[in-house]
């Protein structure tokens, strides 16, 4: 079994062999590593694409907007990545991206995840029946994701930043506290005055 | 609060190439910290299964409340002509491996057959670090043929060489299958960098100790005598490194950062200290007037070398009149005295030696910093990239003051350029002039992409972001993140040039290594150098009773 230094390494050398600067190649490393941490199928997929854009480049997104679209093929998953990272703090006011025919859209996945963790709120992606939710400490869960299968294109990607909010009513929180309350022993005048670190009176 | 408001020293002198290659070992060095950090740990030698040549399989291990770490050592015959320290080498007298907890029978069948092939075997997450020596023939052989014949070895032959056997290469975390450092690195007793490749090498040199005694023995079992302890402490092992270790500081900058910072916050505290106890001030020159004495054992064939150990020798005569003559314990701040001294009247190979020795009364200051010395380096990856151009213009600045002077359209400025050989994946230094392969430049040369950085930046919008400048500007990037790096960890970057024809990449090895606790630089070339680890240092049954300052007890 290869390491996680072992993968991080070899991608970021094949992806600067495959035309990516040294500092894009570096996130390649990084990303493929996060993806097979959670056992996402990263390097069979980098591996495929960077052998697909020797005879077919794909194109760079210029910025990003509500919906976007290539001009002439697909888009870079890993442009995209880089793009929407750098601008993230800007796009969360968006609320929801779309992204067109993006080739090997699971490369695009790790720069969103660490969007989230920049950010701070959860994001969820969903291409061809694959959906995910990104959480801000990184993690990445799945649904209908078959490591055998790999989407080679997405005619589209959307992404949705998800507000903080709780996931349980205020009565469900309310009843929960009140149960919490009996753990607490009710205090007697004596205790009340030696049983507290500061002292009685915040006028001296 | 300190009256006098000593600084931490600046980035720009201190992270200077030929200031770097001056390092020595300290208290803060690894091999030192492990030591202190497993002397009350449970040696044991669990195997010991050699033929009467001496080769066959052994394993050695530390253990404490159900933590586990096990050396399982493989030695070899191997011919003559087939023993090479050069990390191109593919056999070795002996192959080692660290294994996380107690091999089973089949692990060690594994490992058999994967570790003695090294870079082209493979190991499993279950191991930790991994490596491979050779004997020091002319050595070996005369410990071995002495103790057969029931006599102790030459010292004056055992103290010109040090050791019984060098090592080529430690490698560790992930590299060939190894563990991830992910995997340990939350394990209080390895928070200090390194600590697993130096309890390997530690327990290599009780296998050379164990397998000279186990052949005498074997061939004379009347006779034989076993290998005095003194002596036997007064050995180490050796090591042969090359460019290998180089890129490693410019490719983990926050680490890098952390293990410098230590060593200036150290001198700092020390300097800061307005009254110093006369105990202290006496184990100071105690280990100074020792340490002195191992100069003298210090050989090398390298007139780089040679020059500098002649400097510092003068100067240490200058520093002990000195020493002698001004200072006393009754002087206040007598360390800053002493060091603002050492900066008007030595050398560097002499100031930086200063450095380390005044750290020596001082665990209290010492020991919190070990654990400061590794980097989550993960956490500072992202680039900032909502930040200005104008921020990011004004970093550069502030701490590449030096390298935005360097003109690379010089050709001695961009004489040299680093890849990595197809043939062992090594790192590589070559000169880009007269060498193939220059496209494939590995990214090292950050003072030359940092100006060009700095160039692009200077006719850009201030007021733009630095998202908006990197999407056009991919080629940069790289210099882009370790600027931001930079600004939150100033020691994080050599502020010289690597690429230069003036480049001596020693110096990034012997910094490297001075961290580790070597000692007796013995410069090869200007890209390999011999070292020796652990001279001196505690048998494993004497760690327990050990003083940190063993490594001034036997150096000579």
């Amino acid at each position: 079994m290869q390491s996680f230094s072992e993968i991080d390494t070899t991608s970021k050398r094949a992806s600067k062999a495959a035309g990516f600067a040294w500092g894009i190649a570096e996130e390649i490393g990084k990303n493929m590593r996060n993806l097979e941490m959670f056992g996402l199928p990263g390097v069979k997929n980098l591996n495929l694409y960077l052998h697909k854009i020797k005879k077919n480049p794909t194109e760079k997104p210029n910025k990003i907007e509500k919906e976007n679209k290539p001009q002439f093929n697909e888009f870079c998953p890993i442009y995209c990545g880089t793009t929407f990272l750098d601008n993230c703090k800007m796009l969360e006011a968006l609320k929801s991206i779309k992204f067109f025919n993006v080739s090997y859209p699971l490369l695009f996945l790790p720069f969103l995840s660490r969007a989230s963790d920049i950010i701070g709120k959860k994001i969820s992606v969903e291409y061809e029946e694959n959906n995910f939710l990104l959480s801000f400490d990184k993690t990445i869960l799945f649904k209908n994701i078959k490591n055998n299968k790999v989407v080679s294109l997405a005619k589209e990607v959307s992404i949705e930043f998800l507000e903080n909010s709780n996931s349980f009513s205020v009565q469900e929180w309310k009843e929960l506290y009140k149960l919490s309350e009996k753990t607490f022993v009710e205090e007697t005048e004596s205790s009340k005055k030696i049983g507290a670190g500061a002292g009685l009176t915040d006028n001296d | 609060m300190s009256k006098t408001n000593i600084k931490l020293r600046d980035p720009s002198v201190v992270m200077k190439l030929s200031r770097l290659g001056s390092f020595h070992q300290s208290k803060l060095s690894f091999l030192r910290s492990f030591i202190r950090e497993f002397k009350e740990w449970n040696y044991k030698r669990n195997l010991f299964d050699l033929d009467k040549n001496g080769y066959g399989t052994a394993v050695y291990s530390f253990a404490k409340k159900g933590r586990n770490y096990s050396l399982v050592c493989f030695a070899q015959h191997i011919d003559p002509n087939e023993r090479s320290d050069r990390v191109i080498a593919t056999k070795w007298d002996a192959a080692f491996v660290l294994h996380d907890g107690v091999p089973t029978e089949e692990d060690i069948n594994r490992l058999r057959d994967n570790v003695p092939k090294q870079e082209i075997g493979r190991v499993s997450y279950k191991e930790l670090t991994l490596s491979r020596a050779n004997k020091s023939v002319r050595v070996f052989e005369h410990v071995v043929d002495s103790l057969t014949q029931g006599n102790q070895p030459d010292k004056d032959l055992l103290s010109k060489v040090g050791y019984l056997y060098r090592t080529t290469a430690v490698y560790g975390s992930g590299k060939f299958g190894l563990a991830d450092r992910f995997r340990i690195k939350d394990r209080k007793e390895i928070y200090g960098p390194f600590r697993l490749e130096m309890m390997l090498v530690y327990l290599v040199r009780q296998f050379t100790f164990d397998q000279v005694n186990h052949i005498a023995k074997s061939r004379n079992p009347d006779k034989a005598i076993t290998l005095d302890e003194n002596i036997a402490r007064n050995l180490g092992i050796g090591n042969s490194t090359g460019l290998g270790m180089a890129p490693f500081i410019v490719n983990h900058p926050t680490l890098f950062n952390n293990w410098i910072y230590c060593r200036e916050k150290a001198l700092k505290d020390i300097r800061s200290i307005e009254y110093v106890n006369t105990d202290d001030f006496n184990l100071f020159k105690d280990c100074f007037n020792k340490s002195k004495l191992s100069i003298d054992s210090w050989l090398t064939d390298s007139q780089y070398q040679i020059n500098k150990i002649n400097s510092l020798k003068s100067d240490l005569l200058k520093f002990t009149q000195y020493l002698k003559k001004d200072c006393s314990a009754k002087i206040e701040y007598l360390w800053n005295k002493i060091y603002l001294w050492a900066e008007e009247n030595l050398h560097e190979e002499c100031i930086e030696y200063i450095v380390s020795m005044v750290m020596e009364p001082y665990d209290k200051i010492i020991d919190p910093l070990i654990n400061e010395m590794s980097s989550e380096e993960e956490k500072y990856f992202n680039i900032p990239a909502y930040r200005k151009i104008s921020e990011l213009k004004a970093i550069i600045e502030n701490h590449y003051k030096s390298i935005i002077k360097i003109d690379f359209k010089e050709k001695k400025n961009t004489a040299n350029f680093w890849f990595i050989s197809r043939n062992k994946e090594e790192p590589r230094v070559a000169n880009r002039y007269e060498e193939y392969g220059s496209e494939l430049e590995q990214p090292l040369a950050i003072a030359r992409d940092t100006k060009l950085l700095y160039e692009r930046l200077v006719k850009a919008k201030p007021t733009d972001t630095v998202a908006e400048f990197l999407l056009n500007n991919d080629d940069v990037r790289h210099v882009v993140r370790r600027a931001f790096i930079v600004e939150k960890f100033p020691y994080s970057e050599i502020q010289d040039n690597t690429i230069g024809a003036s480049l001596v990449p020693i110096d990034m090895l012997r910094l490297k290594l001075s961290f580790f606790g070597a000692i007796k630089f013995d410069p090869r070339s200007d890209k390999w150098l011999r070292i020796n680890m652990y001279q001196g240092a505690p048998l494993p049954h004497e760690m327990k009773l050990s003083n940190d300052t063993w490594v001034y007890n036997s150096l000579h």
